[in-house]
């Protein structure tokens, strides 16, 4: 199965069990829990459904195009479904038929695994799913969002696409995955790997982005002052960004590194807060949509 | 009749590490509620999976014993008239009790009588019972992180799925949180019916046999053993043997299934431990050993399902390995290109403690006082030479790749890069021996130089985190300080090891004064880390079975020497169990009660006369004795020859007024008192003992 194929059945059967098919969200970011159709979403007691491809960042795992398992971005693919439906596991073991995994041909095992992400003031509870030994999911039940209690949970889903594709195509090293039928990941990806690779560890202008860090922090801290929830979340997701570079650049120190995670989950806060007030004042439109959005 | 119930809670997959305590909370809280109710119970079994906890009970009751209780009415003098006939007021009491005359009965209280109802309580029935406890039965099991889900207002580990809930075969109907108790379970997950109906308890764990659950834990686990065995028999070696790993997978899977798969040549060629590790800490595998106990290059892997396809699922396997072995395999590759003593110098870039340094501040010092505890100990130049190298190197580990990835082989990442670097035997054994013992029952340090650096290395953190005021505070103890002291403890018993626990803390509080001008309030930390090692003395004491007087005893004549102690505490603690010893105390403890208000113990014998002369004369006696077996640390015999004292220590009482009017008398007695009274102290303080 090739890549993008594997991306299309997977957004298909997600969009055909109700969720919105969504596109990725145009600011970096380190996972598919950073877009706000999960971050923001997973707040308040609206419903929700959502399935999206998220190209994720993570300098610090960059490796100049040379690592066969390790990359600067990845491909996550993202669901969630708020509240978890009673069967949403076998939600998911069906979505694993539908791309060719046959539960009955291989070992597959719920391994306890509880997520945590500390910029973001969340964690939830769950596993990580084991295909033959191998990591290719990751499932959450959210508890906590921008330090604020779930009002509803949200049950998320996230497959490692890379890791699925290098098992159903039976190849061991991440560029030679076939996207289609004539280019290979490595025909998209490696060159751009090895920049950010060479940037991230080399090049990246120290001062500059430690300024660029304090500059998308205060536009974050003046556009909450507005109550504009989104365009200030954008910043705070530049300031996450911005550090993982300068994180991968070598350039910030044990003591520095807790207070920068520290000044983003602070601003994460305030925006989960600013959020459910927004809602709360909209008179939380989707609880009030006929039938809500299950099925 | 009597009757059978069973429950089964259905859940998503339950942490493996959850699941034998879920079990038995749930089993608790039900028995609590039997008896609670009265409902008499034969027995009540357990099972568990990840994905269901069941309790079967038998020989159950149908109804709850009949209870009397005794029930505060009005006062007598409101309840009763003045001929004694009941009042309104009464009346009313026994209509609402519905109980008559011949049930109420007289009693004080505060002083004013009181009228009381005999009432007695029918037992409920055992379905009235069970349909309105057993949701609470659920919900009062606490994991230690739990969860909730689907806006429910419940938590639990995992969200619970289905109820089994079957009183003699029928549904014994409840409901928790939306979720209605049915009688129709699951199989496995994928190779089982979905709905299942259990219309027949006896028949439950057949019919999930049937639909692939084990669903008797003690079963599964038997299966993975035996099966795993087989297969590495096949292979010419066995199983490595590992409990915690074999409960943990047992915890994992509903249907086992153990499969064999095959560890590429090139990985063998990596140190034990580095292939080891990911396999079990990461995959669950069990690592095949052959009989002189070397890796032989299979894995054992236990699916959770039936051998169907069971090339691909090893296959699967064997390349996740794979993946994990080549990240290590570089670790291992990169990190040898240099010498150990290369990465010292970065341990400056790892935090120990803000406030305490870096970790090569730390090696500094664990350097300067394995020093001081090996010169206090005199040991042999080459032991120090060692101690010397092993110390500088002990932390080096930490900054390798190896360790970064894999943090739980620290110390034996050292220990064999130590021999790659051509460092000796001794120095390289201690590297690794540093952390023992890693958790109860561990091993302790073989060697001197691994026993002293562990000391040290536990040491300088406690005093350096005490000194700064991070301390255990009850279930806190971040940087595993309680462990940590218990570790030199049992080092310093198991290594007989004389050493003044004062000293040892003072070598480590000094060199932070020295090296880093910590400043704190020296004479106040010393206190508290000496009462936090003596609290710790106590608890290993107690699980030694030496009974808490006896270790409060020792603890009073101020020794602070532990091997001591220990001695001390196990000679006592058997002298005591086997002497009737309960008159003695009563004379020892007249004596000290005076003694301590003595200002010297210089007796002038030209002062005494009759029994005192009789008490000094047999004091005396055996003082030299007492001390010769207190230096031979021949405790109990010295408390066998310093009881010969009672007779005359009674006769002194008896006829002896101590407390007179002329002081000199009066102190020369005290004397006498506090000189043996002195002598005893030193084997132990007998007035803490508690007779019998």
């Amino acid at each position: 199965m090739f890549f993008q194929d594997l991306m299309l059945k997977l957004l298909n059967y997600w969009g055909e069990k109700g969720c919105i098919i969504a596109e990725p969200y145009d600011v970096e970011k380190g996972a598919g829990t950073m877009s706000p159709h999960t971050f923001l979403r997973a707040l308040g007691p609206e419903p929700w459904k959502v399935v999206y491809v998220e190209p994720s960042r993570r300098p610090a795992d960059a490796r100049y195009g040379e690592n066969p398992n390790r990359v600067y971005q990845h491909h996550q693919l993202q669901v969630i479904l708020k509240p978890s439906p009673d069967d949403i596991q076998d939600l998911y073991l069906d979505s694993l038929r539908a791309i060719g995994i046959d539960p009955l041909k291989h070992d597959i095992r719920f391994v306890e695994d509880n997520w945590e992400a500390p910029t973001l003031g969340a964690w939830g509870l769950g596993w990580e799913v084991w295909l033959d030994g191998m990591e290719i999911t990751q499932f959450t039940y959210f508890q906590q969002v921008g330090g604020i209690n779930c009002a509803l949970e949200s049950g998320e889903i996230t497959y490692g696409l890379e890791r699925i594709a290098m098992y159903l195509q039976d190849v061991d090293n991440i560029f030679d995955i076939r996207w289609n039928s004539e280019f290979t990941y490595g025909d998209i990806f490696r060159q751009a790997e090895y920049e950010h690779s060479v940037y991230s560890f080399e090049k990246a202008d120290i001062a500059v982005l430690k300024d660029l860090f304090t500059t998308y922090e205060t536009q974050a801290k003046n556009t909450i002052e507005d109550k504009l929830v989104i365009p200030a979340y954008d910043y705070v997701l530049k300031c996450s960004h911005t550090f993982n570079v300068l994180d991968a650049r070598g350039a910030i120190s044990v003591s520095e590194r807790t207070n920068y995670i520290g000044r983003v989950r602070n601003l994460a806060r305030m925006i989960a807060s600013l959020y459910i007030q927004q809602r709360e004042d909209l008179g939380h439109p989707l609880l009030k949509k006929d039938g809500g959005l299950n099925e | 009749m009597s009757k059978t119930y069973l429950l089964e809670i259905g859940v998503e997959e339950l942490p493996a590490r959850f699941i034998d305590d879920g079990k038995r909370q749930l089993c608790d809280n039900f028995t609590n509620l039997l008896k609670e109710e009265r409902i008499q119970y034969e027995i009540v079994e357990t099972f568990s999976t990840p994905r269901r906890l069941t309790i079967v009970a038998k020989g159950l009751g149908e109804f709850g014993g009949s209870e009397e209780n005794i029930v505060k009415g009005p006062a007598k003098r409101i309840a009763l008239d003045d001929s004694g006939n009941p009042t309104k007021a009464l009346v009313g009491f026994m209509k609402g009790q519905n109980i008559t005359r011949e049930d109420i009965i007289i009693q004080e209280y505060n002083g004013e009588e009181y009228v009381y109802g005999k009432v007695l309580s029918q037992g409920k029935k055992l379905e009235d019972v069970l349909s309105s406890k057993m949701a609470d039965v659920i919900k009062n099991i606490n994991f230690p992180k739990s969860m909730k889900w689907g806006g429910k207002n419940l938590k639990f580990a995992r969200p619970i799925r289905w109820i089994v809930s079957v009183l003699d075969n029928s549904i014994l109907p409840f409901q928790l949180e939306g979720i209605v108790a049915s009688n129709i379970t699951k199989g496995h997950r994928f190779l089982g019916s979905q709905s299942i109906v259990i219309d027949n308890i006896d028949g439950y764990k057949d019919i999930l046999k049937e639909n692939f659950v084990i669903v008797d834990e003690k079963e599964r686990k038997d299966i993975i053993k035996y099966s795993s065995e087989k297969l590495a028999r096949e292979k010419g070696g066995s199983v490595e043997k590992d409990d915690d790993l074999l409960n943990e997978v047992t915890n994992l899977v509903e249907y086992p299934t153990p499969i064999i798969g095959r560890i590429k040549d090139e990985y063998l060629v990596l140190p034990f431990d580095v292939v080891t590790t990911p396999m079990k800490e990461h995959l669950r595998y069990f690592p095949v050993l052959d009989d002189k106990g070397r890796l032989l290059p299979y894995f054992i892997t236990v699916r959770n399902g039936d051998d169907n396809h069971v090339d691909t699922v090893v296959k699967g396997n064997e390349k996740v390995l794979g993946a994990r072995l080549e990240d290590a395999k570089f670790f291992y590759k990169e990190d040898i290109k240099h010498s150990l003593d290369y990465y010292v110098e970065k341990l400056k870039t790892i935090t120990f403690q803000e406030k305490l340094g870096s970790v090569y501040d730390k090696t500094i010092r664990i350097g300067k006082l394995t020093e001081k505890i090996a010169n206090y100990l005199e040991v042999g130049d080459e032991t120090k030479r060692n101690l010397d190298r092993a110390s500088y190197l002990a932390k080096a580990d930490l900054v390798t790749k190896m360790v970064t990835e894999f943090t739980e082989l620290q110390g034996k990442i050292g220990m064999e890069y130590a021999q790659e670097s051509g460092e000796n035997e001794i120095v390289s054994l201690a590297i690794f021996e540093q952390y023992l013992p890693r958790f109860s029952g561990d091993n302790l340090p073989s060697t001197t130089a691994g026993a002293i650096l562990s000391m040290a290395d536990k040491l300088d953190s406690i005093c350096g985190l005490f000194a700064i005021g991070i301390q255990p505070t009850g279930s806190q103890d971040p940087f595993a300080l309680r462990r940590s002291a218990i570790g030199i403890i049992n080092i310093i018993m198991d290594k007989k090891v004389n050493v003044s626990l004062m000293d040892l803390i003072d070598f480590s509080l000094y060199i932070y004064v020295e090296e880093s001008g910590l400043a704190s309030d020296f004479n106040k930390v010393r206190a508290e880390i000496f009462e936090f090692f003596t609290g710790r003395v106590k608890n290993l004491f107690l699980d030694q079975g030496i009974s808490y007087d006896v270790i409060d005893s020792i603890i009073k004549t101020g020794t602070d020497n532990i091997y001591d102690m220990k001695i001390r505490g196990e000679k006592i603690n058997s002298w005591v169990k086997d002497h009737n010893i309960n008159d003695m105390l009563t004379a020892f403890n007249r004596l000290s009660t005076l003694a301590i208000k003595a200002e010297s113990s210089e007796v002038k014998r030209d002062l005494l006369s009759g029994y005192e002369v009789q008490l000094y004369d047999e004091y005396n006696n055996l003082e030299e004795k007492v001390n010769t077996l207190i230096q031979k640390k021949e405790y109990d015999k010295a408390l066998s020859t310093l009881i010969t004292l009672k007779e005359p220590i009674d006769n002194f009482f008896d006829n002896v007024m101590v407390m007179v009017e002329d002081e000199s008398l009066k102190n020369n007695r005290l004397a006498l008192l506090r000189k043996i009274y002195d002598t005893m102290l030193r084997v132990c303080d007998l007035t803490y003992i508690v007779g019998k």
